[in-house]
């Protein structure tokens, strides 16, 4: 069995930013295994713009940012393999995969970086009544079909959820000549980043109906229309707001899911909020050796992020190779607390931080002019007022290593919203 | 001149072609849609029926008891999914155990073996997601599950290697009695048949009472259901069903033949024959009904809800046998549930009485077993690096999350009456049947289509007809 110091599963954003970050901390084997047949993730059907602001300071489409981590992994000469689903991932670290080349094979890695993404949520998980015709898509699909096959879906649309995606896809498919009619959230504030509301549908007079939902479906073969109703505070459609769509095609961007089959297969904990794994400020998983970083972790909405964190969770799996990260000390756990559903991370080791520690987060519902405050044990460290802050849209505070050192007996940080 | 026409390519017009083989070759199957299994054989509950519930002495009891010692070998022969997982009838509520009674004795005329009432407790011990409220249950250990699609698709596959001609996307438009046989006329023309067999399914009144002046009546029933992740692991191990009683009919909670949790059907009667569409009300009654027996049932995890129609004649009876004013005019009509626990019996009964009606002797060279698609998750690690190894497809998964290869979709779409269609080949192969319900896979099943039979990537369809998957290229303009 070949043994590597780094075994990355995943060759999106997350998995290359790793891979690069690791090798320059100084690990020499190191292996990215990628199901698809190129590198670079979800992002290769990502052709529109908005890409790297943050880390390239600069706009660019998905397939760009992808190829400037694609050249640094390949000018490090970081080993890869393409088209090779791993299978398995025990809580040893050995990972079980296939690919046509190399058939069914076993590897054992000391440190493993789970960097999978996400997928969508099905229709059938969003419990939509009426017919199963042609013509439902989640909205990833209905892109990779455009932008990778050249082929249309359809040409009269409704859109369920305003998640980034199926922003996008209301304005790519607007621009291939597809009339999209309509986009329906059934939450009352969107699932997607303000500038795609506003570039996407607001630009192309594409309406957006809060607080709405598909509640039937009709066409045998290929969707012939669908109904929406307006929902009441308990997300219940409201007898009597129904209006009928005729439309060929229904996307759905309702969610997307961290795809984490197998760190469950390798024993991993996951957080039921998230859905991906409880990691600590280095990213490491409940299972020793075993990180995770990108929308395997948590769903973002920036890849500028993913970078940064999967850059972190390169350099965490390096100390660990150099047996740099056993401290031995108590875990200070992070508590999500009043409208923050979850932080990532879940709990810090002070002396294995880096100087400054990105704690992230998503809040519940919108909030305007609230606070965010830090609550280190009783002892609130920092407010900061936010003018509004949405679900759609992940946020942030950062913990400084030296405030956490100079206080050995602390239990617990709690990141809590303050209203006015 | 066919010697036998069978209309319906579902689970009793594949049953009757397959055993009819043994006899003639000259049998041509009719189906309306592009694929067999795409009616009331592919939404149901997937379950053989130990026997128990059809009146004594009535036609359905005699062919499931039947049907369900069958399904084993068969499984075997014809190599499709099937476990004997046992079933329990739970009783909720003490003032209906009278019921529970009268089910094993109804279990017992009818030849069930094995049946007895077992209590709370035992049912507890074996079954610990079942609601505390039970109060007992017969316990069926001859109830079994079974993958409908493979059922179906395995009786059609070796019924086409015996000879078969299989037609599809062709539907019966009425028929001309003559002095050998009929003439039956469909959309594609006529054929000439010494017998007609009647599977149509829903449809079935609809082709008898074109034939007969005694009319027979369908009503689909309709039926909803959820199927859950498999992540949410086995939450019962027995079908469960719920004594008709004190809380109206109820719905059963089961575990499936690939490791997933079917809970339904709702049965609401409907006019449309074709109306699969589910319903709020349905799903709703189902996840009410279903809390019932399991109170933890994690329909949240739900990754899909479909609904079935059962072909459910006013009788209530199985219709089978040559239509008496209708000489060599065959009926498998009303087959609702026990159906498909049945059909092994239905195809083995209206076989033998079209081998003496024609007078036909066994075949020599008839082939009783057929090999399905190869599942590489069921070999050793050993067997499937020798798989990868001689055909290196099996080793490229298309299907995440069902970890379906390239290999098995191959198959699926070359064997013989392959898979034309995304639906057909996740019958056959389950590629696009876990949780992102072909969210990832379906472009690459699409292209392994495209590329294996040479139609254009725009031209498949979801289940034939104009199920086209996407209306066009990009960049094509719109339609004038």
């Amino acid at each position: 069995m070949n043994t590597y110091d780094i075994v990355i599963i995943g060759g999106g954003p997350a998995g290359l930013a790793a891979a690069v970050s690791a090798r320059d901390a100084g690990v020499e084997r190191i292996l990215i295994l990628e199901r698809d047949n190129e590198l670079g993730g979800i992002l290769n059907q990502c052709i529109h713009n908005g890409f790297g602001l943050h880390t390239f300071q600069e706009e660019l489409t998905g397939p760009e940012y992808a190829a400037r981590f694609i050249d640094q992994v390949k000018e490090r000469q970081i080993p890869y393999l393409l088209n090779t689903m791993v299978l398995d991932v025990s809580s040893d670290r050995v990972i079980t995969a296939m690919n046509k080349t190399d058939g069914l094979f076993q590897l054992s890695a000391r440190a493993i970086i789970l960097a999978m993404g996400c997928r969508e949520r099905p229709r059938g998980a969003l419990n939509i009544p009426g017919t199963r015709p042609a013509g439902i898509y989640s909205a990833g699909t209905a892109q990779r079909l455009v932008n990778m096959e050249g082929l249309l879906p359809g040409r009269k649309v409704v859109i369920l959820g305003s998640g980034d995606i199926g922003l996008i896809m209301a304005r790519r498919m607007t621009l291939e000549g597809a009339q999209v009619q309509v986009v329906a959230e059934l939450m009352p504030y969107s699932g997607g980043l303000k500038r795609n509301i506003v570039q996407c549908l607001d630009d192309y007079g594409i309406p957006l109906k809060l607080s709405h939902t598909v509640v039937d479906i009709r066409g045998r073969e290929r969707v012939e229309g669908i109904t929406l109703a307006a929902v009441d505070e308990h997300l219940k459609p409201i007898p009597g707001t129904e209006e009928d769509y005729e439309c060929d095609t229904l996307l759905l961007s309702c969610g997307l899911i961290p795809e984490n089959e197998l760190s469950r297969s390798a024993g991993v904990a996951l957080s039921p909020v998230t859905s991906g794994a409880v990691v600590d400020e280095s990213l490491e998983t409940s299972v020793p050796g075993v990180f995770a970083c990108g929308n395997v972790l948590h769903v973002h909405d920036l890849v500028d992020f993913v970078s940064q964190e999967a850059a972190a969770a390169g350099r965490a799996a390096a100390k660990y190779v150099r047996g740099e990260l056993e401290t031995g000390e108590a875990a200070i756990s992070l508590k999500a607390q009043g409208g923050v559903r979850y932080t990532v991370p879940a709990r810090v080791h002070p002396h294995r931080m880096e100087a400054e520690q990105v704690v992230r987060f998503r809040v519940g519902a919108v909030y305007r002019n609230a606070y965010v405050s830090v609550y280190f044990d009783e002892e609130r460290v920092s407010r900061r007022k936010r003018q509004i802050m949405a679900p759609g849209e992940m946020e942030q505070v950062v913990l400084k290593r030296e405030d956490l050192l100079s206080r050995p007996d602390l239990k617990t940080i709690t990141v809590t919203i303050e209203e006015a | 001149m066919y010697d036998v026409v069978i209309i319906g390519a579902g689970v009793s017009g594949a049953a009757v072609a397959r055993e009819v083989s043994r006899y003639t070759k000259s049998v041509l199957v009719l189906e309306r849609f592009e694929d067999m299994c795409c009616g009331t054989s592919k939404a149901n509950s997937a379950i053989v029926h130990a026997g128990y519930d059809a009146p004594a002495g009535s036609l359905m009891a005699r062919l499931n008891v039947r049907g369900s010692r069958m399904m084993e070998a068969l499984s075997k022969e014809l190599d499709f999914p099937y476990r004997r997982n046992g079933s329990m009838v739970l009783c909720m509520a003490e003032e209906d155990r009278p019921h529970l009674q009268k089910l094993l004795e109804r279990g017992v005329a009818n030849g069930v073996e094995g049946l007895r009432i077992i209590e709370r407790q035992e049912i507890l011990r074996r079954e610990p997601n079942v609601s505390p409220d039970v109060v007992a249950a017969l316990d069926v250990p001859t109830g079994a599950i079974v993958c409908p699609f493979g059922l179906n698709i395995a009786m059609a596959e070796n019924a086409a290697v015996n000879g078969v001609t299989f037609q599809f996307d062709t539907t019966v438009t009425g028929f001309t009695a003559g002095a050998e046989g009929w003439t039956v006329h469909t959309d594609k023309g006529d054929v000439e048949a010494r017998c007609v067999v009647n599977a149509a399914g829903v449809y079935a009144d609809r082709l008898h009472n074109m034939v007969s002046a005694s009319k027979i009546h369908i009503t689909p029933r309709r039926g909803d259901y959820y199927l859950l992740d498999k992540a949410a692991g086995e939450m019962v191990h027995s079908t469960l069903f719920q004594l008709p009683g004190k809380f109206g009919k109820g719905v059963l909670v089961s575990p499936t033949v690939h490791g997933n949790t079917i809970v339904g059907p709702t049965a609401i009667d409907i006019e449309e024959k074709d109306n699969t569409a589910t319903t709020r009300e349905g799903l709703d009654q189902v996840a009410r009904k279903a809390a019932v027996s399991v109170p933890s049932i994690p329909l949240r995890q739900a990754i899909t809800s479909f609904a079935g129609l059962r072909a459910h004649e006013d009788g209530g009876e199985f219709i089978i046998g040559e239509v008496s004013d209708a000489p060599g005019f065959f009926d498998c009509a009303g087959i609702e549930s026990p159906g498909l626990s049945s059909s092994p019996a239905i195809g083995e009964m209206v076989a033998g009485l079209i081998r003496e009606k024609l007078g036909l002797s066994p075949r020599s060279d008839f082939v009783p077993t057929r090999k399905g698609i190869v599942n590489p998750q069921t070999l050793s690690f050993e067997e499937r690096q020798a798989l990868v190894k001689e055909n290196p497809a099996y080793g490229r998964v298309i299907c995440r999350c069902e970890t379906v290869t390239e290999g098995e979709i191959v198959d699926a779409i070359t064997r013989p009456l392959g898979a034309r269609s995304l639906d057909g080949v996740k019958r056959r192969t389950r590629a696009g049947m876990g949780r992102c319900q072909g969210g990832f896979c379906g472009p690459r099943v699409m292209e392994l289509i495209a590329r294996e039979t040479g139609v254009d990537l725009s031209e498949i369809t979801k289940c034939g007809g104009k199920s086209r998957m996407v209306v066009g290229k990009t960049k094509e303009g719109t339609e004038a």
